[in-house]
Protein backbone atom coordinates (compact mmCIF):
# COMPACT_ATOMS: atom_id res chain seq x y z
CA UNK A 1 0.00 0.00 0.00
CA UNK A 2 2.66 2.48 1.10
CA UNK A 3 4.81 1.19 -1.72
CA UNK A 4 2.16 1.94 -4.34
CA UNK A 5 1.55 5.37 -2.87
CA UNK A 6 5.24 6.18 -3.07
CA UNK A 7 5.55 4.91 -6.62
CA UNK A 8 2.47 6.90 -7.66
CA UNK A 9 3.70 10.02 -5.89
CA UNK A 10 7.14 9.73 -7.43
CA UNK A 11 5.70 9.39 -10.92
CA UNK A 12 3.35 12.32 -10.30
CA UNK A 13 5.93 14.72 -8.87
CA UNK A 14 8.72 13.92 -11.29
CA UNK A 15 6.52 12.95 -14.22
CA UNK A 16 9.25 10.39 -14.80
CA UNK A 17 8.55 7.41 -16.93
CA UNK A 18 11.22 5.06 -18.13
CA UNK A 19 12.21 5.31 -21.78
CA UNK A 20 13.79 2.03 -22.76
CA UNK A 21 15.89 3.07 -25.75
CA UNK A 22 18.67 0.46 -25.59
CA UNK A 23 17.03 -2.61 -24.09
CA UNK A 24 13.70 -3.97 -22.93
CA UNK A 25 12.54 -4.53 -19.36
CA UNK A 26 13.57 -8.06 -18.45
CA UNK A 27 13.92 -9.98 -15.16
CA UNK A 28 17.45 -11.16 -15.99
CA UNK A 29 20.15 -9.92 -13.62
CA UNK A 30 21.31 -6.45 -14.40
CA UNK A 31 23.23 -3.60 -12.85
CA UNK A 32 21.60 -0.29 -13.68
CA UNK A 33 24.10 2.54 -13.25
CA UNK A 34 23.04 6.18 -13.39
CA UNK A 35 24.19 9.74 -12.86
CA UNK A 36 23.36 11.02 -9.39
CA UNK A 37 22.04 14.54 -8.85
CA UNK A 38 19.21 14.30 -6.35
CA UNK A 39 17.95 12.38 -3.35
CA UNK A 40 15.00 11.52 -5.54
CA UNK A 41 17.13 9.50 -7.97
CA UNK A 42 16.82 6.21 -6.12
CA UNK A 43 13.07 6.54 -5.67
CA UNK A 44 12.42 7.79 -9.18
CA UNK A 45 14.54 5.22 -11.00
CA UNK A 46 13.14 2.40 -8.92
CA UNK A 47 9.55 3.67 -9.41
CA UNK A 48 10.06 3.99 -13.15
CA UNK A 49 10.69 0.24 -13.46
CA UNK A 50 7.73 -2.00 -14.26
CA UNK A 51 6.11 -3.37 -11.11
CA UNK A 52 7.23 -6.91 -11.95
CA UNK A 53 10.88 -5.86 -11.86
CA UNK A 54 10.75 -3.72 -8.73
CA UNK A 55 10.89 -6.58 -6.19
CA UNK A 56 13.87 -8.00 -8.08
CA UNK A 57 15.80 -4.75 -8.22
CA UNK A 58 17.73 -3.50 -5.19
CA UNK A 59 19.10 0.04 -5.05
CA UNK A 60 22.52 0.41 -3.47
CA UNK A 61 22.38 3.28 -1.00
CA UNK A 62 24.77 5.04 1.35
CA UNK A 63 24.36 3.87 4.91
CA UNK A 64 25.42 7.26 6.30
CA UNK A 65 22.36 8.88 4.67
CA UNK A 66 19.71 6.18 4.32
CA UNK A 67 20.50 4.55 7.61
CA UNK A 68 20.74 7.79 9.58
CA UNK A 69 17.13 8.13 10.75
CA UNK A 70 14.35 5.63 11.41
CA UNK A 71 12.03 6.78 8.57
CA UNK A 72 14.86 6.70 6.04
CA UNK A 73 15.95 3.29 7.21
CA UNK A 74 12.37 2.08 6.98
CA UNK A 75 12.08 3.37 3.40
CA UNK A 76 15.40 1.90 2.39
CA UNK A 77 15.01 -1.50 3.98
CA UNK A 78 11.30 -2.17 3.86
CA UNK A 79 10.21 -0.39 0.71
CA UNK A 80 13.14 -0.48 -1.69
CA UNK A 81 14.85 -3.51 -0.18
CA UNK A 82 17.99 -1.41 -0.54
CA UNK A 83 21.54 -2.57 0.00
CA UNK A 84 23.06 -0.17 2.52
CA UNK A 85 26.81 0.19 2.23
CA UNK A 86 29.51 2.30 3.85
CA UNK A 87 30.91 4.86 1.46
CA UNK A 88 34.10 5.18 3.48
CA UNK A 89 34.52 1.95 5.40
CA UNK A 90 36.73 2.36 8.48
CA UNK A 91 36.95 -1.36 9.03
CA UNK A 92 39.35 -2.84 6.45
CA UNK A 93 37.47 -6.13 6.62
CA UNK A 94 34.31 -4.52 5.25
CA UNK A 95 34.28 -4.65 1.48
CA UNK A 96 31.38 -2.82 -0.18
CA UNK A 97 31.82 -4.70 -3.45
CA UNK A 98 31.57 -8.04 -1.68
CA UNK A 99 28.43 -6.83 0.08
CA UNK A 100 26.87 -5.83 -3.21
CA UNK A 101 27.77 -9.14 -4.82
CA UNK A 102 26.28 -10.99 -1.91
CA UNK A 103 23.11 -8.87 -2.08
CA UNK A 104 22.69 -9.71 -5.74
CA UNK A 105 22.99 -13.42 -5.37
CA UNK A 106 21.69 -15.10 -8.46
CA UNK A 107 18.34 -13.41 -8.49
CA UNK A 108 18.50 -9.67 -7.88
CA UNK A 109 19.47 -6.73 -10.03
CA UNK A 110 21.14 -3.64 -8.59
CA UNK A 111 20.78 0.10 -9.05
CA UNK A 112 24.03 1.93 -8.41
CA UNK A 113 25.21 5.51 -8.70
CA UNK A 114 28.91 5.10 -9.50
CA UNK A 115 29.79 8.72 -8.72
CA UNK A 116 29.29 7.78 -5.08
CA UNK A 117 27.73 11.13 -4.24
CA UNK A 118 25.27 13.59 -5.65
CA UNK A 119 26.60 15.98 -8.23
CA UNK A 120 25.31 19.53 -8.56
CA UNK A 121 25.54 19.55 -12.36
CA UNK A 122 23.62 17.26 -14.73
CA UNK A 123 26.92 15.95 -16.12
CA UNK A 124 28.18 13.08 -14.01
CA UNK A 125 31.50 13.37 -12.21
CA UNK A 126 34.14 10.66 -12.46
CA UNK A 127 32.96 7.17 -11.66
CA UNK A 128 34.39 5.33 -8.70
CA UNK A 129 35.80 1.85 -9.06
CA UNK A 130 32.87 -0.16 -7.67
CA UNK A 131 31.24 -0.64 -11.04
CA UNK A 132 34.49 -2.01 -12.45
CA UNK A 133 34.93 -4.58 -9.68
CA UNK A 134 31.31 -5.66 -9.99
CA UNK A 135 31.71 -6.06 -13.74
CA UNK A 136 34.89 -8.09 -13.27
CA UNK A 137 33.34 -10.45 -10.75
CA UNK A 138 30.04 -10.89 -12.54
CA UNK A 139 30.67 -10.90 -16.28
CA UNK A 140 27.31 -12.66 -16.77
CA UNK A 141 25.36 -9.61 -15.59
CA UNK A 142 24.20 -6.90 -18.00
CA UNK A 143 25.51 -3.42 -17.18
CA UNK A 144 22.78 -0.98 -18.16
CA UNK A 145 23.47 2.78 -18.33
CA UNK A 146 20.68 5.09 -17.17
CA UNK A 147 20.43 8.85 -17.56
CA UNK A 148 18.38 10.75 -15.00
CA UNK A 149 17.21 14.02 -16.49
CA UNK A 150 16.06 17.14 -14.67
CA UNK A 151 15.99 15.46 -11.27
CA UNK A 152 18.59 17.99 -10.14
CA UNK A 153 16.06 20.70 -10.96
CA UNK A 154 13.19 18.93 -9.23
CA UNK A 155 15.05 18.41 -5.96
CA UNK A 156 18.60 19.77 -6.13
CA UNK A 157 21.32 19.01 -3.66
CA UNK A 158 20.77 20.99 -0.51
CA UNK A 159 17.04 21.55 -0.95
CA UNK A 160 14.09 20.06 0.90
CA UNK A 161 11.26 21.25 -1.31
CA UNK A 162 10.60 19.63 -4.67
CA UNK A 163 9.48 21.61 -7.71
CA UNK A 164 7.23 19.55 -9.99
CA UNK A 165 9.10 19.78 -13.29
CA UNK A 166 9.11 16.97 -15.80
CA UNK A 167 11.89 14.49 -15.24
CA UNK A 168 13.11 11.71 -17.44
CA UNK A 169 14.65 8.28 -16.99
CA UNK A 170 16.38 7.04 -20.14
CA UNK A 171 17.61 3.47 -20.13
CA UNK A 172 20.31 2.62 -22.66
CA UNK A 173 21.96 -0.40 -24.24
CA UNK A 174 23.96 -2.72 -21.93
CA UNK A 175 27.75 -2.46 -21.98
CA UNK A 176 30.34 -5.10 -21.09
CA UNK A 177 33.80 -5.11 -19.60
CA UNK A 178 36.29 -6.16 -22.28
CA UNK A 179 38.76 -8.80 -21.22
CA UNK A 180 41.79 -6.57 -21.67
CA UNK A 181 40.22 -3.28 -20.60
CA UNK A 182 41.91 -1.18 -17.91
CA UNK A 183 39.87 0.05 -14.95
CA UNK A 184 40.12 3.73 -15.84
CA UNK A 185 39.21 3.11 -19.50
CA UNK A 186 36.19 1.05 -18.56
CA UNK A 187 34.94 3.64 -16.06
CA UNK A 188 35.36 6.43 -18.60
CA UNK A 189 33.46 4.38 -21.16
CA UNK A 190 30.67 3.65 -18.66
CA UNK A 191 30.38 7.35 -17.85
CA UNK A 192 30.27 8.19 -21.55
CA UNK A 193 27.49 5.62 -22.02
CA UNK A 194 25.38 7.43 -19.41
CA UNK A 195 26.16 10.83 -20.88
CA UNK A 196 25.35 9.67 -24.42
CA UNK A 197 21.74 9.11 -23.34
CA UNK A 198 21.39 12.80 -22.55
CA UNK A 199 20.30 13.81 -26.01
CA UNK A 200 18.60 10.68 -27.30
CA UNK B 1 -6.16 1.39 -31.84
CA UNK B 2 -5.66 4.22 -29.36
CA UNK B 3 -7.25 6.40 -32.02
CA UNK B 4 -10.61 4.84 -31.31
CA UNK B 5 -10.40 3.56 -27.75
CA UNK B 6 -9.72 6.83 -25.94
CA UNK B 7 -12.61 8.65 -27.68
CA UNK B 8 -14.97 5.79 -26.87
CA UNK B 9 -14.04 5.85 -23.20
CA UNK B 10 -14.45 9.63 -23.03
CA UNK B 11 -17.71 9.45 -24.94
CA UNK B 12 -18.94 7.03 -22.31
CA UNK B 13 -18.18 9.56 -19.59
CA UNK B 14 -19.57 12.60 -21.38
CA UNK B 15 -22.91 11.25 -22.58
CA UNK B 16 -24.37 10.59 -19.10
CA UNK B 17 -23.32 14.12 -18.12
CA UNK B 18 -25.02 15.63 -21.16
CA UNK B 19 -28.24 13.68 -20.91
CA UNK B 20 -29.99 15.85 -18.30
CA UNK B 21 -29.11 19.12 -20.08
CA UNK B 22 -31.49 20.83 -22.44
CA UNK B 23 -31.54 23.72 -24.88
CA UNK B 24 -28.44 25.44 -26.22
CA UNK B 25 -25.98 23.77 -23.83
CA UNK B 26 -27.06 20.38 -25.06
CA UNK B 27 -26.96 21.38 -28.73
CA UNK B 28 -23.43 22.71 -28.31
CA UNK B 29 -22.19 19.54 -26.69
CA UNK B 30 -23.98 17.25 -29.09
CA UNK B 31 -22.58 19.21 -32.01
CA UNK B 32 -19.06 18.95 -30.64
CA UNK B 33 -19.42 15.26 -29.87
CA UNK B 34 -20.78 14.58 -33.34
CA UNK B 35 -17.86 16.47 -34.85
CA UNK B 36 -15.36 14.55 -32.76
CA UNK B 37 -16.89 11.19 -33.61
CA UNK B 38 -16.63 12.06 -37.31
CA UNK B 39 -13.05 13.28 -36.81
CA UNK B 40 -12.00 10.16 -34.92
CA UNK B 41 -13.50 7.79 -37.46
CA UNK B 42 -11.92 9.77 -40.31
CA UNK B 43 -8.56 9.72 -38.53
CA UNK B 44 -8.83 6.00 -37.97
CA UNK B 45 -9.74 5.27 -41.59
CA UNK B 46 -6.91 7.52 -42.80
CA UNK B 47 -4.39 5.84 -40.53
CA UNK B 48 -5.22 2.52 -42.22
CA UNK B 49 -5.09 3.88 -45.75
CA UNK B 50 -2.00 6.04 -45.57
CA UNK B 51 1.01 4.71 -47.45
CA UNK B 52 3.75 7.36 -47.65
CA UNK B 53 6.01 8.26 -44.75
CA UNK B 54 5.09 11.97 -44.90
CA UNK B 55 1.42 11.06 -45.03
CA UNK B 56 1.80 8.84 -41.99
CA UNK B 57 3.35 11.73 -40.06
CA UNK B 58 0.48 14.05 -40.97
CA UNK B 59 -2.17 11.51 -40.04
CA UNK B 60 -0.39 10.72 -36.79
CA UNK B 61 -0.22 14.40 -35.95
CA UNK B 62 -3.92 14.74 -36.75
CA UNK B 63 -4.84 11.82 -34.53
CA UNK B 64 -2.83 13.23 -31.63
CA UNK B 65 -4.76 16.48 -32.02
CA UNK B 66 -8.10 14.68 -32.18
CA UNK B 67 -7.29 12.81 -28.97
CA UNK B 68 -6.37 16.07 -27.27
CA UNK B 69 -9.69 17.61 -28.33
CA UNK B 70 -11.59 14.73 -26.84
CA UNK B 71 -9.95 15.52 -23.55
CA UNK B 72 -10.67 19.23 -23.92
CA UNK B 73 -14.28 18.56 -24.92
CA UNK B 74 -14.68 16.31 -21.89
CA UNK B 75 -13.07 18.95 -19.67
CA UNK B 76 -14.93 22.01 -20.89
CA UNK B 77 -18.14 20.03 -21.47
CA UNK B 78 -17.86 19.11 -17.83
CA UNK B 79 -17.63 22.84 -17.09
CA UNK B 80 -21.24 23.17 -18.20
CA UNK B 81 -22.28 20.94 -15.33
CA UNK B 82 -19.81 21.21 -12.49
CA UNK B 83 -20.30 24.90 -11.91
CA UNK B 84 -17.97 27.81 -11.40
CA UNK B 85 -15.79 26.40 -8.61
CA UNK B 86 -15.28 23.09 -10.37
CA UNK B 87 -14.31 24.84 -13.58
CA UNK B 88 -11.90 27.09 -11.69
CA UNK B 89 -10.20 24.07 -10.14
CA UNK B 90 -9.94 22.34 -13.52
CA UNK B 91 -8.45 25.47 -15.10
CA UNK B 92 -5.98 25.66 -12.24
CA UNK B 93 -4.91 22.12 -13.05
CA UNK B 94 -4.43 23.02 -16.72
CA UNK B 95 -2.32 26.02 -15.67
CA UNK B 96 -0.23 23.80 -13.44
CA UNK B 97 0.46 21.29 -16.23
CA UNK B 98 1.19 24.02 -18.77
CA UNK B 99 3.52 25.88 -16.40
CA UNK B 100 5.32 22.64 -15.67
CA UNK B 101 5.99 22.12 -19.37
CA UNK B 102 7.02 25.74 -19.81
CA UNK B 103 9.51 25.78 -16.93
CA UNK B 104 10.87 22.35 -17.84
CA UNK B 105 11.73 23.75 -21.24
CA UNK B 106 13.25 26.92 -19.81
CA UNK B 107 16.72 26.63 -18.37
CA UNK B 108 16.79 27.77 -14.77
CA UNK B 109 19.60 27.63 -12.26
CA UNK B 110 19.71 26.14 -8.78
CA UNK B 111 19.30 29.69 -7.45
CA UNK B 112 15.75 29.73 -8.86
CA UNK B 113 14.65 26.69 -6.96
CA UNK B 114 13.03 28.49 -4.06
CA UNK B 115 11.26 30.97 -6.35
CA UNK B 116 9.95 28.10 -8.46
CA UNK B 117 8.61 26.41 -5.38
CA UNK B 118 6.65 29.59 -4.61
CA UNK B 119 5.50 29.89 -8.20
CA UNK B 120 4.06 26.37 -8.32
CA UNK B 121 2.73 25.92 -4.82
CA UNK B 122 1.80 29.41 -3.64
CA UNK B 123 1.32 31.90 -6.48
CA UNK B 124 -0.57 29.56 -8.86
CA UNK B 125 -3.05 28.29 -6.24
CA UNK B 126 -3.43 31.83 -4.88
CA UNK B 127 -4.38 33.16 -8.32
CA UNK B 128 -7.10 30.53 -8.67
CA UNK B 129 -8.24 31.14 -5.11
CA UNK B 130 -8.73 34.82 -5.99
CA UNK B 131 -10.69 33.76 -9.08
CA UNK B 132 -12.80 31.34 -7.04
CA UNK B 133 -13.74 33.96 -4.42
CA UNK B 134 -14.32 36.53 -7.19
CA UNK B 135 -11.79 39.01 -5.79
CA UNK B 136 -11.51 40.60 -9.22
CA UNK B 137 -9.44 43.64 -8.24
CA UNK B 138 -6.63 41.55 -6.80
CA UNK B 139 -6.89 38.68 -9.30
CA UNK B 140 -5.94 40.98 -12.17
CA UNK B 141 -2.93 42.58 -10.48
CA UNK B 142 -1.54 39.86 -8.22
CA UNK B 143 0.75 38.24 -10.83
CA UNK B 144 1.60 41.28 -13.00
CA UNK B 145 2.44 43.45 -9.98
CA UNK B 146 3.09 41.51 -6.79
CA UNK B 147 4.53 38.27 -8.19
CA UNK B 148 6.57 40.47 -10.52
CA UNK B 149 8.28 42.02 -7.49
CA UNK B 150 8.32 38.99 -5.24
CA UNK B 151 10.05 36.52 -7.58
CA UNK B 152 13.20 38.59 -8.21
CA UNK B 153 13.41 39.41 -4.50
CA UNK B 154 13.29 35.73 -3.60
CA UNK B 155 15.85 34.88 -6.30
CA UNK B 156 18.15 37.73 -5.25
CA UNK B 157 18.11 36.46 -1.67
CA UNK B 158 19.37 33.17 -3.06
CA UNK B 159 22.47 35.04 -4.22
CA UNK B 160 23.00 33.70 -7.74
CA UNK B 161 23.50 36.68 -10.07
CA UNK B 162 24.33 34.85 -13.26
CA UNK B 163 21.81 35.73 -16.03
CA UNK B 164 19.64 37.15 -13.28
CA UNK B 165 17.39 39.34 -15.42
CA UNK B 166 16.94 36.63 -18.03
CA UNK B 167 15.99 33.97 -15.50
CA UNK B 168 13.58 36.21 -13.64
CA UNK B 169 11.96 37.29 -16.89
CA UNK B 170 11.45 33.70 -17.96
CA UNK B 171 9.77 32.66 -14.75
CA UNK B 172 7.55 35.75 -14.79
CA UNK B 173 6.66 35.12 -18.41
CA UNK B 174 5.70 31.52 -17.70
CA UNK B 175 3.46 32.68 -14.88
CA UNK B 176 1.81 35.32 -17.05
CA UNK B 177 1.05 33.00 -19.95
CA UNK B 178 0.29 29.73 -18.20
CA UNK B 179 -1.42 31.00 -15.07
CA UNK B 180 -2.53 34.60 -15.35
CA UNK B 181 -3.85 34.42 -18.92
CA UNK B 182 -5.50 31.01 -18.53
CA UNK B 183 -7.20 32.12 -15.30
CA UNK B 184 -9.25 34.60 -17.34
CA UNK B 185 -11.20 31.68 -18.80
CA UNK B 186 -12.89 30.70 -15.50
CA UNK B 187 -13.22 34.42 -14.68
CA UNK B 188 -15.75 34.56 -17.52
CA UNK B 189 -18.10 32.63 -15.25
CA UNK B 190 -18.17 35.50 -12.77
CA UNK B 191 -19.28 38.15 -15.25
CA UNK B 192 -22.72 39.60 -14.60
CA UNK B 193 -24.27 39.86 -18.06
CA UNK B 194 -27.85 41.23 -18.10
CA UNK B 195 -30.34 38.71 -19.47
CA UNK B 196 -27.74 35.94 -19.46
CA UNK B 197 -27.69 35.07 -15.73
CA UNK B 198 -26.55 31.57 -14.87
CA UNK B 199 -25.61 30.79 -18.46
CA UNK B 200 -21.97 31.92 -18.51
CA UNK B 201 -20.66 28.37 -18.85
CA UNK B 202 -22.02 28.38 -22.40
CA UNK B 203 -20.00 31.52 -23.13
CA UNK B 204 -16.85 29.78 -21.90
CA UNK B 205 -17.66 26.74 -24.01
CA UNK B 206 -18.27 28.94 -27.06
CA UNK B 207 -14.96 30.72 -26.52
CA UNK B 208 -12.94 27.51 -26.20
CA UNK B 209 -14.75 25.99 -29.17
CA UNK B 210 -14.05 28.98 -31.41
CA UNK B 211 -10.34 29.20 -30.53
CA UNK B 212 -9.85 25.46 -30.96
CA UNK B 213 -11.84 25.32 -34.21
CA UNK B 214 -9.78 28.21 -35.51
CA UNK B 215 -6.60 26.22 -34.78
CA UNK B 216 -7.84 23.12 -36.54
CA UNK B 217 -9.35 25.01 -39.48
CA UNK B 218 -6.12 26.93 -40.00
CA UNK B 219 -4.33 23.61 -40.00
CA UNK B 220 -6.75 22.00 -42.46
CA UNK B 221 -6.78 25.02 -44.82
CA UNK B 222 -3.01 25.21 -44.60
CA UNK B 223 -2.53 21.52 -45.32
CA UNK B 224 -4.84 21.57 -48.32
CA UNK B 225 -4.15 24.97 -49.91
CA UNK B 226 -1.18 26.43 -48.07
CA UNK B 227 1.61 27.89 -50.24
CA UNK B 228 2.76 31.27 -48.94
CA UNK B 229 4.43 31.02 -45.57
CA UNK B 230 3.81 33.78 -43.04
CA UNK B 231 6.89 33.33 -40.87
CA UNK B 232 8.93 30.38 -42.14
CA UNK B 233 11.63 30.79 -39.48
CA UNK B 234 9.08 30.59 -36.71
CA UNK B 235 6.52 28.09 -37.87
CA UNK B 236 6.85 26.49 -41.31
CA UNK B 237 3.27 25.21 -41.06
CA UNK B 238 1.63 28.62 -40.88
CA UNK B 239 0.62 29.92 -44.29
CA UNK B 240 -1.43 32.88 -45.47
CA UNK B 241 -3.96 30.50 -47.03
CA UNK B 242 -4.36 28.61 -43.75
CA UNK B 243 -4.51 31.85 -41.78
CA UNK B 244 -7.17 33.54 -43.92
CA UNK B 245 -9.23 30.39 -44.51
CA UNK B 246 -9.05 29.29 -40.88
CA UNK B 247 -9.83 32.68 -39.34
CA UNK B 248 -12.65 33.34 -41.81
CA UNK B 249 -14.32 29.97 -41.33
CA UNK B 250 -13.93 30.05 -37.53
CA UNK B 251 -15.46 33.55 -37.53
CA UNK B 252 -18.42 32.32 -39.57
CA UNK B 253 -18.94 29.38 -37.21
CA UNK B 254 -18.61 31.68 -34.18
CA UNK B 255 -21.29 33.96 -35.62
CA UNK B 256 -23.51 30.99 -36.48
CA UNK B 257 -23.35 29.87 -32.86
CA UNK B 258 -24.50 33.28 -31.58
CA UNK B 259 -27.55 31.66 -29.92
CA UNK B 260 -25.30 30.17 -27.25
CA UNK B 261 -23.92 33.62 -26.31
CA UNK B 262 -25.30 36.93 -25.08
CA UNK B 263 -24.23 38.45 -28.44
CA UNK B 264 -26.14 39.21 -31.64
CA UNK B 265 -24.89 37.27 -34.70
CA UNK B 266 -22.82 40.28 -35.84
CA UNK B 267 -21.33 40.78 -32.36
CA UNK B 268 -20.58 37.06 -32.09
CA UNK B 269 -18.81 37.20 -35.45
CA UNK B 270 -16.76 40.24 -34.40
CA UNK B 271 -15.82 38.57 -31.11
CA UNK B 272 -14.85 35.38 -32.91
CA UNK B 273 -12.68 37.38 -35.31
CA UNK B 274 -10.81 39.17 -32.52
CA UNK B 275 -10.40 36.01 -30.49
CA UNK B 276 -9.08 33.97 -33.42
CA UNK B 277 -6.67 36.73 -34.49
CA UNK B 278 -5.18 37.03 -31.01
CA UNK B 279 -5.15 33.24 -30.78
CA UNK B 280 -3.16 33.06 -33.99
CA UNK B 281 -0.67 35.50 -32.49
CA UNK B 282 -0.41 33.36 -29.37
CA UNK B 283 0.35 30.26 -31.41
CA UNK B 284 3.02 32.15 -33.33
CA UNK B 285 4.71 33.44 -30.16
CA UNK B 286 4.73 29.98 -28.57
CA UNK B 287 6.22 28.54 -31.76
CA UNK B 288 8.98 31.14 -31.61
CA UNK B 289 9.80 30.12 -28.04
CA UNK B 290 9.83 26.45 -28.98
CA UNK B 291 12.10 27.11 -31.98
CA UNK B 292 14.46 29.07 -29.78
CA UNK B 293 14.69 26.14 -27.38
CA UNK B 294 15.13 23.73 -30.30
CA UNK B 295 11.98 21.67 -29.84
CA UNK B 296 9.02 21.24 -32.12
CA UNK B 297 6.36 20.56 -29.51
CA UNK B 298 6.14 21.00 -25.76
CA UNK B 299 4.81 17.47 -25.78
CA UNK B 300 8.16 16.13 -26.93
CA UNK B 301 10.23 17.83 -24.24
CA UNK B 302 9.89 14.68 -22.20
CA UNK B 303 8.48 11.79 -24.15
CA UNK B 304 5.12 10.47 -23.11
CA UNK B 305 3.80 13.77 -21.80
CA UNK B 306 0.74 15.43 -23.15
CA UNK B 307 1.90 18.73 -24.57
CA UNK B 308 -0.80 20.74 -22.83
CA UNK B 309 0.95 23.91 -23.92
CA UNK B 310 0.74 22.91 -27.60
CA UNK B 311 -3.04 22.82 -27.43
CA UNK B 312 -3.74 25.88 -25.32
CA UNK B 313 -1.24 28.40 -26.73
CA UNK B 314 -3.88 30.29 -28.69
CA UNK B 315 -6.33 30.09 -25.81
CA UNK B 316 -3.79 31.67 -23.43
CA UNK B 317 -3.53 34.82 -25.49
CA UNK B 318 -7.19 35.03 -26.41
CA UNK B 319 -8.67 34.53 -22.92
CA UNK B 320 -7.79 37.91 -21.34
CA UNK B 321 -8.81 39.82 -24.46
CA UNK B 322 -12.14 38.03 -24.72
CA UNK B 323 -12.72 38.52 -21.01
CA UNK B 324 -12.06 42.26 -21.12
CA UNK B 325 -14.11 42.86 -24.27
CA UNK B 326 -17.06 40.99 -22.80
CA UNK B 327 -16.68 42.72 -19.46
CA UNK B 328 -16.41 46.19 -20.98
CA UNK B 329 -19.23 45.96 -23.52
CA UNK B 330 -21.69 43.48 -22.07
CA UNK B 331 -21.74 43.79 -18.29
CA UNK B 332 -23.42 46.43 -16.22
Amino acid sequence: MLRWTLVGLSRLVSGARARWVGCEPHPRQRIYFANHTSHLDTLVLWSALPSSLRPLTRPVAARDYWGATAPRRFLAERIFNAVLIDRAPTDPLVNPVAEMLQAMGHRHSLIIFPEGTRNSTPEPGTFKGGLYYLARERSDVELVPVFMENLNRILPKGSFLPVPLLGGVTIGAPIRLDASEEKADFLARARAAVLALHST
Amino acid sequence: MKTLVIPLVLLGTIVPAVAPADGPARWLLEGVLGLLVVASVTGWVMSRRVTTEAGRKTVQNMNVRIRAWWFMAALFGLALFIGRIGTTVLSGLISFLALREFITLTPTRPGDHQSLFWVFFVITPLQYYLVAVEWYGLAIIMIPVYAFMFIPIRSALQGDVKQFLERTAKVQWGLMVCVYCVSHAPMLLSLDIPGYGGQNAKLLFWFVLVTQLSDVLQWIWGKSLGKHKIAPQVSPNKTWEGFIGGIASATVIGAALWWATPFTPAQAGAMALVVTLIGFGGGLVMSAIKRDRGVKDYGTVIEGHGGVMDRIDSLCFAAPVFFHLTRYWFTT
